[in-house]
């Protein structure tokens, strides 16, 4: 597949992929401008924050106004804005995003402990939504008409009515309580790990199975699945091969857009199921105003949506023959 | 030149990293015509219930939300308490009824927010046009790019925690996905001829933009408004179970979830009940917004 890709015309794909990278980098850096603006901006005091969350939310001591113009220039908040901005988008592009206001330590070393939880429930999670959402789309889609297409596309709308938490909190009480299946909470090995995944699934598999299952039968439509019928292809062949291939590229965008829904989903599923992850880390950063660290996290699920969509960038001309012809044309065109 | 996360534009456009829950439940419904009228019937009948709750709690239950009783600890569904009591052995009925108003208050503050901001928006984007239409559309992508909850998270942090807070993080969370429908329509509208008309007899922008573009670009808005309205009840609960909204005692429907928590292996109803309430009223709210999207008056 990749020689073929590279036979089509070396530079076109180069100028193709330098363009998909340039957008990444763009939408980090905007990501880091907006939250800069929401963050800063806003008419919020984060040093009288720190100082009140310094002493353990007690309230009786008073911070004197030099520790106040201390921890001001100690975080750079005593700037003008555009300075601030400066100060911070290029110790950002350093990769230092300061310290975290309420532990001391940076906000990439709690990233770092907290990441490698998230990327296994988020993986686990992705995987058993592709399962669950193409297996629902193909029987669907498969079974022209009848029950069983009515019942099985009932399904995604029904589930998006769902909050996230509470389907965690039924799986919790049936699996956990009622049935001691699996531990209830906390990060205790792969165990522990399918009910947070299964729950985070379920959104993401209803995403999946709808847009899949409307590319299949806009796919099943076209004029040359007939031509194959006439053909004589056997049926299951023209589905496996043919209109499964042509209704793979909306999915893909899908699953490139979803990924940063499960990151934000991890914030409340984390929770729920009390893990250690960049979800529950989030929360509690919310929860104490640690702007460096929600700006932190913000940037890095912006950063893995826009390399996750960079992929996706990278795998269409390896599906879909039309895009990769029309990689140089289509790219001088935007 | 470069478009920022331009070859998603299109998806995100439909599907906002959500699809639109009109997306594929029609077949059921098709099979069974009866259905259809049965289905709008029962859904306005909850909306309507729902509504009545927010407004009139004490025609529903006479039980005093806050009153607890010691004798009645944790007791399940029950004739005397329908939905089971509490912790406290206060009356999980009364206050999901109690807790109604917060919670749709805050819906229709978000959602009425997102609706004023993106028309002024999309307006300004779609009739001015030039530079100030592509860095706004600019910005609208980025918004598209970062997950809602997060937007939501990030305001929270800087303007704080309470009710009307997780109303306004959700409605400018929700902004951006407005604005680009209300931009497209302005678009259409703009090169219409009565629009033409107006400019050619010397009518202001301003004007032409409050009576003529506005009052026809903003149906498709609103439709949208009516679809959203599932998710924004939504996202409330989710902030509200983080812990962002109204303060226990007073009860919303996240909270109650979200206290209903610590007694999940003892008691099933503390955090089932509030939960299928949530998810009957968006059901029910899903299916209004599909069929006003569907009825020829609402793409007007």
């Amino acid at each position: 597949m990749i020689i073929l890709v590279i036979q089509v015309s070396w530079y076109r794909m180069a100028f193709y992929i330098l363009r998909r990278l340039l957008n990444a980098v763009l939408v980090i850096w905007a990501a880091f401008t907006i939250s800069f603006l929401l963050l800063y901006l806003l008419p919020s005091d984060p040093v009288s924050l720190m100082l009140s969350s310094d002493t353990g939310g007690g309230g009786s001591a008073v911070a004197t106004s030099e520790q106040y113009a201390m921890l001001a220039s100690r975080y750079g908040l005593d700037r003008p804005p555009l300075e601030q901005y400066g100060y911070l988008l290029a110790k950002a592009a350093a990769g230092d995003l300061g310290m975290s206001m309420q532990s001391g330590k940076t906000v990439i070393t709690q990233i770092g402990e907290a990441l490698p939880e998230t990327l296994k429930l988020a993986a686990l999670s992705l995987a058993i939504a592709l399962v669950i959402g193409s297996t629902l789309a193909l029987v669907a889609s498969y079974r022209q008409d009848g029950y069983l297409r009515a019942i099985l596309l009932a399904l995604p709308p029904i589930s998006m009515a769902v909050p996230t938490f509470w389907i965690g909190l039924v799986l919790l009480q049936i699996f956990a309580f009622e049935l001691r299946l699996v531990p209830s909470l906390g990060n205790r090995g792969f165990s522990s790990l399918i009910m947070p995944a299964l729950t985070l699934a379920i959104p993401a598999a209803a995403t999946i199975a709808q847009t899949l299952s409307k590319g299949l039968d806009d796919a099943a439509s076209q004029p040359f699945v007939r031509m194959l019928r006439a053909k004589g292809v056997p049926r299951r062949t023209i589905y496996l091969r043919h209109i499964l291939h042509n209704a793979s590229i909306p999915a893909l965008t899908v699953v490139g857009l979803l990924v940063g829904n499960i990151f934000a989903g991890a914030v409340v599923t984390e929770t729920v199921f009390s893990r250690v992850g960049i979800g529950r880390l989030l929360q509690n950063a919310v929860d104490v105003q640690d702007i460096p660290l929600v700006q932190g996290l913000v940037v890095l699920t912006a950063a893995a949506y826009a390399i996750v969509n960079l992929l996706v960038d990278l795998i269409y001309p390896l599906i879909d023959p039309r895009i990769r012809r029309g990689v140089g044309a289509g790219g001088d065109a935007a | 030149m470069t478009n920022i996360t331009e070859p998603h534009v299109a998806p995100a456009d439909h599907i906002t990293g959500r699809p639109r829950p009109d997306a594929g439940s029609t077949p059921f419904v098709r099979r069974f015509p009866i259905l259809q009228n049965l289905r709008l019937g029962l859904a306005i009948a909850i909306v309507i219930l729902v509504v009545s709750w927010a407004f009139f709690p004490s025609f529903f239950t006479s039980t005093d939300p806050f009153a607890g009783d010691v004798l009645t600890r944790l007791k399940p569904p029950s004739a005397s308490h329908w939905f089971g009591t509490d912790n406290l052995g206060r009356d999980l009925y009364a206050r999901v009824i109690y807790g109604t108003s917060l919670s749709l208050k805050a819906t229709v503050i978000a959602l009425a927010l997102a609706f004023v901001a993106s028309s002024i928006i999309g307006v300004a984007a779609g009739y001015l046009g030039g530079i100030v239409d592509e860095i706004i559309m600019r910005v609208m992508d980025v918004l598209l790019a970062i997950p809602n909850l997060l937007i939501s998270l990030m305001l929270i942090s800087a303007i704080g925690f309470g009710t009307i807070n997780i109303a306004i993080a959700v409605g400018i969370a929700s902004i951006a996905s407005f604005a680009r429908v209300m931009r497209a329509e302005v678009l259409r509208v703009s090169t219409s001829h009565y629009v033409e008309a107006a400019r050619s007899y010397g009518a202001g922008w301003f004007g032409i933009c409050l009576r003529h573009v506005f009052p026809h670009a903003r149906g498709p808005v609103s439709a949208l408004v009516a679809i959203e309205f599932g998710s924004a009840i939504l996202s409330i609960s989710a902030l509200s179970f983080l812990g962002y909204g109204a303060v226990p005692p007073t009860p919303e429907w996240g909270n109650l979830v979200a206290e209903g928590r610590n007694y999940l292996a003892t008691a099933w109803w503390l955090t089932s009940i509030p939960g299928l309430v949530i998810i009957l009223t968006v059901l029910a709210v899903n299916a209004i917004g599909r069929q006003l999207n569907r009825s020829p008056e609402a793409s007007r």
